[in-house]
């Protein structure tokens, strides 16, 4: 069964990495191969649900790569593998005979392939690897359109940040190892580690799955993913990548547990980031910007289920939002195709021009907002359970954050479901808004953006190309009416709007158990009815609310949503406070490595040639001064030596006598 | 194993540089490219031999020790074990990549094939030493070889540069040079023998000597490897070197200083080692830092990949630091760690070297290194744009590839030894990410905008054939060893436990 294991995660690895090698030449078969990979990796994601084999290779010394697919790999296996199935689908009937196709799809089959890993890894070291290549397509994934320098600049920023967080698992890996060999990183025994490595081990777990999951303080990373093409948002920030955070933070559970402070902080976090990036989701005036302040707020749901350790209700929340958010995106990829703008006012009326769509698109929202008896209802409730067994205050925080969803939720709905009325024009929108998809740090959502206000809601607006990687599949002004559905594509559109209905069902007492059984959770809160009854209530009373106001006054207070409109300023305070001093360190040390270090070098070589010339000048001088010095007295006395020489034999005979009697006188003396 | 196979595969490359020193220069280009990439094909098949030969853990292998100057203590013993065949093996691909990359090549070509030639066999050499002598006469004449490289084939201004890098590099081997001669003369009888300078481990006890031949050993060491603040030589030599030099000093010659710590300064001077690892640990970090920021600065592509080439061996310097600090239960991190250190210089080797070989290919093109004037080079040269993005990715540790493998044992070992410099230098992968990533976005992403310069080719053509032959299989064997790295670590592992047990004396 261990080979169903390996196929899961090889069929996808393998055949990406063919496509994506073999480029344009494999274009025209590219979307076939990736369906049928990507058909073949949810046969196998479902016989190893079923079978939980569990298998590993040596890795490292003592460090095997394991792989598993008990608890809550399984699911999360079958999660993963169904969703890019239903992208692929989807994403096959509408690419375009020009579009690099096989880099698309290759590229979505390796990022399936390392999300396959990350999620049945059973130690440290497989996830980390399957994590870290994860970040890595995504990057390519993101930037996919790589001519748009906006768009390359995008897929950096993503890359960088969620990979600052990885840096977390590196700590961890580490903290692990040094605290307790005997784990072998496993998964499910880090909470083994003792403890000061265990405070490190759940520091760095928190950071890299926070980061990962687009939580408070880094969501921005998410905003600017969104410049990505529509099938890619459908599959990373929907179901997989982003959520691989919360999933890690659920399958450590106990970890989080035994640290004594990693579940408060991961609680209170998962509720800040509901609650904020709910406001944030509001206050967005782009559809895709909508939907990724909502993927945030609603895995911060399931960051909170982790928190109080409500894992049944966190993976429940996991299916039903990877169901909900990727058909969200889906449509929301077919009607930026269609109408050439994502901006909600552009996108007013859509859904009646495409019934399929529309309806596929109401479910998911519907679904977001929480509104009974679709399955995020009943999955908020139950991790909310957890919460209120915590304490009243998360509980009233979760149940803001609840209402918030319904608020941005049923605004889009609002949009989409109202033609705009003949009324007339004032001033065009600035063009940017349409051109491209709006940059997080950008005010988005102006004051102007009220329904009353519908200049910017006509369709004069210049239509542009479609962004999405379909765009031979014809866009055009959305006065002409839109491209017609594919079947797939509407196959892919009503699988998932059934899934966000029928995974419901796992909240029934029965089918949860099992569940419960499933991932190892045990003793967990389960809601009381009154608990279903409020939150159906709170859902139902905002989504009226927020219908009714919309038609008349738009959907918040401007002075409430215009902080949040631009993400809180998250990504300038990250650019102001970490990325510009790091910069100026950067150009500061290497000023100081040319300035300093290298001349200091350089000096010493000029130096150690001065000091050559100094002593050429002075020792040297001296030294040949003495050895002319010499010279000249040997000449000297070779000079003196030959004066005796005068060849007259007189003078002979007298040096003869006076060197005899030298010589005698010495005779005598010595003697 | 009696026949001297390793001499064999030491020399061959010389003597078939000799021989085609032999020819007259108008037997034409080719013939000497073709023996060349012949010669360096024919060592590979070699190595490969020697590695399928090799028992796991079984110590030393293919040794040969004869004599050359037995009045000196001095003699030619070379052997192969755990640490010196994975070096041999990248050394041994790293040429031959080189030949094929160089194919095209048309300045004094019989030289230049000759000169690359000797210098495989001064690397080959170097890692199969077992003599103190021998090691330096292969470390000094690899710095010979590669002057003449950079100084004849380089860019205008390698001429300083070669000088620089010749006189700062061979200023290093003297000080080495000197530490040896400390080890001869503690030794009893007086020896140059590595192997029976490891038995005999003749420092011990005596920590003032031991310290100033560590010094000495360290400081020769620390120049080649390089360390900040002893790197200033490597970015204009890299800068400046024709892209087979530079592919050859980034990928072997600065394995060579790393090598010699874990050859000579570990095993050798266990005590030294031991006393003043927290020296070598914080000289690590500071280069992981220091090289990845420095980098971080650069306008110029060839320059940002040397510096990153000293953050990438601070890694290396870290774990060996790391792995001095004794204690039971650190024992298997600390195995891990230089486990870690030994991957990362077979990883360094393939993707730096496939890096500055990638450079060479804009450069070649572009006629500069200089990041500013490339945009969306991906529109005119959709291969060569992604190769560079695969060893880009590569580089920056991606799991997959060779440098993760690495990366991950060195910090995941060296955390629990030395938590806080660790924990310092973990940075460091971040910010080669955001360096390679901006580098590669701004380069090769984007609208179409090439250098203009007079005499630039207009056409920028993507990879050629010799040239991807060149870089892919670079590539394809990081993935290779990224994957299924256990071939690697079965060789490194027993070697990483002999090593820890003398340095543990």
């Amino acid at each position: 069964m261990s080979a169903a294991l390996w196929a899961l995660v090889a069929v996808p690895l393998a055949a990406g990495a063919l496509l994506a090698a073999a480029g344009r030449r494999a274009d025209r078969y590219a979307p076939a191969v990736a369906v049928t990979a990507s058909a073949a990796t949810l046969v196998a994601a479902v016989s190893v649900a079923a079978a939980r084999p569990q298998t590993q290779v040596p890795l490292l010394a003592g460090l095997p790569f394991g792989l598993g697919a008990h608890g809550l790999s399984g699911p999360m296996a079958v999660a993963v593998a169904a969703v890019t199935l239903a992208v692929l689908v989807s994403s096959a009937a509408g690419a375009g005979a020009r579009e690099p196709r096989a880099r698309f799809f290759g590229l979505m089959l390796l990022f399936c392939g390392a999300m396959l890993v990350t999620v049945t890894a059973t130690a440290l070291p497989a996830l980390l690897m399957g994590w870290e290549f994860m970040g890595a397509t995504s990057w390519a994934l993101i930037g996919f359109q790589w001519r748009d320098p906006v768009r390359a600049e995008a897929a950096g920023v993503a890359y960088v940040t969620t990979r600052a967080a990885d840096l977390g698992l590196y700590l961890a890996a580490g903290a692990a190892l040094a605290g307790g060999r005997a784990t072998g990183l496993d998964l499910d025994r880090l909470h083994e580690v003792p403890a000061p490595w265990l405070h490190l081990l759940t520091a760095g777990v928190l950071a890299a799955a926070l980061g990962k999951s687009a939580q408070l303080p880094v969501s921005f990373w998410l905003s600017r993913a969104m410049q990505g093409p529509s099938p890619v948002s459908a599959l990373l920030h929907s179901a997989t990548m982003v959520v691989a955070g919360a999933y890690l933070l659920l399958r450590v559970q106990p970890l989080l547990a035994v640290s004594g402070w990693g579940d408060d902080a991961v609680a209170w976090t998962g509720a800040a980031t509901a609650l904020v990036l709910g406001l944030v989701a509001v206050a967005q005036r782009d559809l895709k910007q909508l939907l990724a302040a909502s993927s945030c707020a609603q895995i911060g749901f399931m960051v909170l289920a982790a928190g109080v350790g409500a894992t049944t209700g966190g993976t429940l929340q996991l299916l039903a939002h990877a169901a909900a958010k990727s058909l969200a995106f889906l449509v929301a990829g077919f009607w930026l195709t269609a109408f050439g703008a994502g901006t909600l006012p552009a996108l007013r009326g859509a859904a009646g021009r495409n019934v399929v769509a529309g309806a596929a698109f109401t479910v998911a929202a519907l679904g977001l907002a929480g509104v009974p008896p679709l399955s995020l209802w009943a999955a908020k409730d139950l991790l909310l359970a957890g919460a209120l067994e915590y304490g009243p205050a998360l509980y009233a925080a979760g149940l803001a954050a609840a209402v918030v969803s319904a608020v941005y939720a049923v605004k889009a709905l609002w949009y989409v479901w109202h033609p705009p009325g003949p009324v007339p024009r004032r001033t065009a929108a600035p063009p940017t808004e349409t051109a491209t998809e709006p940059r997080a740090g950008t005010p988005t959502d102006a004051p102007a953006e009220a329904p009353t206000d519908t200049s910017t809601d006509t369709p004069t607006e210049t239509p542009v190309e479609a962004p999405a990687p379909r765009s031979g599949a014809g866009s055009g002004p959305p006065g002409r009416g839109p491209r017609a559905l594919p079947v797939p594509e509407a196959l892919s559109f009503a699988v998932l709007a059934l899934a966000v209905a029928a995974l419901a069902a796992l909240a029934l007492p029965g089918p949860r158990a099992a569940v419960a059984d499933r991932i190892g959770a045990r003793g967990e809160a389960a809601p009381y009815a009154w608990e279903f009854a409020l939150t159906a209530a709170l859902a139902l009373a905002a989504s009226a609310a927020t219908w009714a106001r919309s038609g008349r006054r738009g959907h918040l207070p401007a002075g409430l949503t215009a902080p949040f409109a631009g993400w809180l300023g998250m990504e300038a305070a990250a650019r102001a406070l970490l990325v510009r001093p790091v910069l100026r360190l950067a150009a500061a040390l290497a000023a100081f490595d040319d300035r300093v270090l290298d001349r200091g070098v350089d000096g010493l070589a000029r130096g150690t040639v001065r000091f050559a010339g100094g002593v050429d000048r002075g020792a040297e001088a001296a030294v040949d001064g003495a050895v002319e010095a010499v010279g000249a007295a040997s000449r000297a006395l070779g000079r003196l030596a030959r004066r005796p020489q005068t060849g007259q034999l007189h003078a002979y005979l007298a040096q003869a006598v006076a060197a005899f009697t030298v010589l005698a006188a010495v005779f005598v003396l010595v003697r | 194993m009696t026949a001297p196979v390793l001499t064999a595969l030491v020399f061959l490359p010389a003597a078939a540089a000799a021989a085609l020193l032999c020819l007259p220069r108008a037997a034409g280009r080719r013939v000497f490219l073709l023996t060349w990439a012949a010669v360096s094909a024919a060592v590979l098949a070699l190595t490969v031999a020697l590695w399928t030969g090799y028992d796991h853990g079984g110590g030393i292998q293919y040794e040969t020790h004869a004599r050359w100057i037995p009045s000196a203590g001095i003699g030619y013993h070379v052997g192969v074990d755990g640490l010196s065949l994975p070096l041999l093996a990248l050394t041994a691909v790293l040429f031959p990549a080189c030949a094929l990359y160089a194919l095209r090549e048309t300045r004094r070509v019989r030289e230049f094939a000759a000169l690359f030639l000797f210098l495989e066999t001064t690397c080959l050499g170097l890692f199969a030493s077992l003599d103190l002598i021998l090691f330096f006469v292969f470390f000094d004449l690899s710095i010979v070889a590669m002057y003449f490289v950079i100084a004849g084939w380089g860019h205008p201004g390698a001429a300083r540069a070669a000088q620089k890098f010749f006189l700062y590099t061979f200023a290093g081997s003297l000080a080495l040079l000197l530490g040896f001669i400390g080890l001869y003369l503690a030794a009893d009888p007086h020896t140059f023998d590595i192997v029976a300078l490891a038995g005999e481990n003749p420092l011990a006890g005596r920590s003032g000597y031991g310290a100033l031949v560590l010094l000495a050993v360290g400081l020769g060491l620390a120049v080649k490897t390089p360390t900040v603040p002893f790197h200033t030589w490597l970015p204009p030599a890299h800068t400046e070197a024709p892209a087979a030099g530079s592919a050859i000093l980034a990928g072997v010659l600065l394995k060579m200083g790393t090598y010699g710590f874990l050859r000579i300064a570990m095993p050798l001077l266990p005590e030294s080692w031991r006393t003043y690892a927290p020296a070598f640990v914080a000289v690590g970090v500071v280069s992981v830092l220091y090289g990845a920021l420095v980098a971080l600065a650069q306008t110029d592509f060839k320059r940002m990949i040397a510096y990153t080439s000293v953050n990438h061996m601070g890694y290396i310097l870290l774990a060996l630091g790391a792995a001095a600090a004794l204690g039971a239960d650190t024992a298997a991190a600390r195995r891990l760690a230089v486990t870690g250190a030994t991957y990362q210089m077979v990883s360094h080797g393939l993707l730096t070297g496939a890096l500055f070989l990638l450079a060479g290919v804009l450069h070649e093109r572009g006629r500069t290194y200089a990041m500013d004037a490339y945009s969306g080079v991906a529109a005119r040269a959709p291969a060569f744009a992604a190769l560079t993005g695969v060893a880009v990715f590569a580089s920056l540790g991606l799991p997959g590839f060779s440098g993760f493998i690495a990366e991950f044992q060195i910090l995941a070992g060296s955390l629990g030894p030395r938590p806080v410099a660790t924990a310092l230098a973990v940075p460091g992968i971040l910010l080669t990410a955001a360096l390679l990533v901006r580098a590669l976005q701004r380069m090769f992403l984007g609208p179409l905008r090439l250098p203009d310069s007079p005499g630039t080719p207009r056409p920028f053509p993507d990879l050629r054939a010799h040239e991807a032959a060149a870089i892919v299989p670079l590539l394809a064997l990081a993935v290779v060893l990224g994957v299924f790295p256990r071939f690697v670590l079965d060789v490194v592992e027993p070697f990483s436990r002999t090593v820890l047990e003398l340095v543990a004396r």
